[in-house]
């Protein structure tokens, strides 16, 4: 399998560094080629002598990123419900398409079993923290009005995504996927409603199953 | 099942407390993004805002940066707007009048500076995907049976040839672990839309077994790697990368051990 990979590996090398040898100037280094010499135009007899007033233009002020926090409440399986809190990253690379990096905490209660034991914990440290990174849709983009003097933009978007969950003493895998409504309060703030399920294996009361654990969260977020 | 790709036996058991690194993670990307922004905020902290006067019959203003958003103004031909700023491919802007508006790209595109001159409000194209200097992405995918989560930045020192540096989380079934490697990637057609890439590089990997593991122990070793892959350009900023590589570990051992890793994800140019 390996030495395959490897004869596969050189092949591609040399097909390559035969493109380096075509490719001029290869690490921008070594002469550049000299421009033809230029002759001068033989009708030019009068050297316009304009003088233009420089203008310096501000530069547009890009609010592409997108930062935040939110707290909600999570539900881990078979840990019951606590207070979730986490900030959140976002890039908005088109009007419909983003991308997003959270970061989550929470709390494990006990589980039924922990509880009517009276006292034997199957863990210690019961804290549980997330990371993920998302791309996130902007689905239906809209309107709403409050009263008759005010309209608000808001956007309903899909999002999914991979990272990694720090409990009962591991790291583990995790797929999470939701959906969420941005309502924006001005151009540059934004208010959140999110709801995410985040699915990974855990092994902690004896065979290995997929835990669904459900999030949901309000939150804040600024553009800039 | 997957299976684990720790393979070395051992009896010590060694508890696990990486809960921290996953911040590090997103704070370094934090970091990152940051650091390549900042100039840009530092400039349009001016309090005033650039002024272009509509070319074309009109310039309407919707309500929202979206194409679904209604069209609730009409600046006449002649008239200047100011530019408040700018989301995605949609322009902020205010009129005389004091009314605000989102206008598209395409519109702005045929307004001209206070001195008559056409404004050029660039838009990345394929040509950028060849020549940007700075690339960051996220892949995720298979390492030798276990889940693997990374994040890049590159810099390139010319079209052909960059310099990448990776941090990977990876996440198997019997053992977790973090990778940070540099490397070196060369294209050979970086102009083409599907740019096939050669990549060479070495990095550490650090590995523990899970807690639920009895045996094993926490490893660091240092890795080299070849791979493969290619770079697509999908839209605006935006770029497609899949890729293959082959990673030779440096065990203690007598053996050196061969991993071999897929991944796929999307990354941006800037």
């Amino acid at each position: 399998m390996e030495s395959r990979f490897r004869v596969l590996f050189l092949i591609t090398l040399v097909i390559m560094l035969s493109g380096c040898a075509a490719t001029k100037n290869l690490f921008g280094i070594g002469d550049d080629e000299a421009p033809p010499p230029t002759s001068e135009a033989p009708g030019q007899i009068i050297d316009p002598e304009v003088q233009r007033r420089e203008i310096k233009e501000p530069a547009i002020d890009r609010e592409d990123f997108e930062v935040g926090a939110f707290v909600g409440i999570m539900n881990i399986e078979d840990f019951g419900s606590d207070s979730v809190y986490g900030i959140r990253f976002a890039y908005h690379v088109t009007e419909g398409f983003f991308v997003e990096a959270t970061l989550g905490q929470s709390e494990a209660s006990l589980t039924s079993f922990e509880v009517l034991s009276g006292g034997a914990r199957l863990f210690d440290d019961r804290t549980l923290t997330y990371y993920n990174l998302n791309l996130g849709y902007n689905v239906l983009p809209g309107e709403v009005f409050v009263g008759e003097e005010r309209a608000y933009n808001t956007t309903f978007y899909l999002i999914a995504g991979l990272g990694s969950t720090n409990f009962a003493d591991d790291d583990r895998f995790t797929v999470n996927f939701g959906a969420g409504f941005r309502f924006l309060m001005t151009d540059s703030v934004a208010f959140h409603v999110d709801f995410r399920d985040h699915l990974f294996d855990i092994d902690i009361l004896g065979r290995e199953k997929t835990t669904h654990n459900l999030e949901g969260t309000i939150g804040v977020t600024v553009f800039f | 099942m997957r299976n684990g790709w720790i393979l070395e036996p051992s009896t010590t058991i060694i508890p696990l407390t990486s809960r921290l690194s996953a911040f590090a993670l997103c704070a370094c990307l934090l970091a990152l993004v940051l650091l390549a922004t900042a100039p840009g905020h530092a400039e349009a902290a001016d309090d005033v805002l650039r002024k272009v006067a509509v070319a074309d019959p009109y310039l309407e203003m919707h309500t929202g940066p979206g194409r679904g958003y209604p069209i609730f103004h009409v600046v006449d031909r002649g008239d200047f707007v100011e530019i408040v700023m700018q989301r995605t491919d949609w322009y902020l802007v205010r009129a005389a009048s004091g009314a605000e508006g989102w206008v598209d790209q395409a519109q702005m595109e045929f307004t001209l500076r206070p001195d008559g001159s056409e404004v050029d409000f660039a838009r990345a194209a394929l040509d950028d995907f060849t020549n940007a200097k700075w690339e960051a992405g996220i892949l995720a995918g298979d390492f030798g049976g276990a889940n693997i989560i990374s994040l890049y930045g590159g810099y390139s020192l010319n079209p052909h040839v960059s310099v990448e540096v990776w941090g990977s989380q990876i996440l198997g079934n019997s053992s977790n672990g973090w990778m940070g490697s540099v490397n070196v990637v060369h294209e050979t057609w970086p102009d083409w839309r599907f740019s096939p890439f050669f990549t060479l590089g070495a990095g550490v990997v650090h590995t523990s077994p899970k807690s639920t593991i009895i045996q094993g122990d926490d490893r660091t070793d240092q890795i080299g790697h070849v791979g493969l892959g290619l770079r697509i350009y999908a839209a605006r900023r935006f770029l497609l990368r899949i890729e293959y590589k082959s990673y030779v570990v440096f065990t203690s051992r007598d053996e050196n051990e061969e991993i071999e890793e897929w991944k796929a994800g999307f990354a941006f140019f800037f």
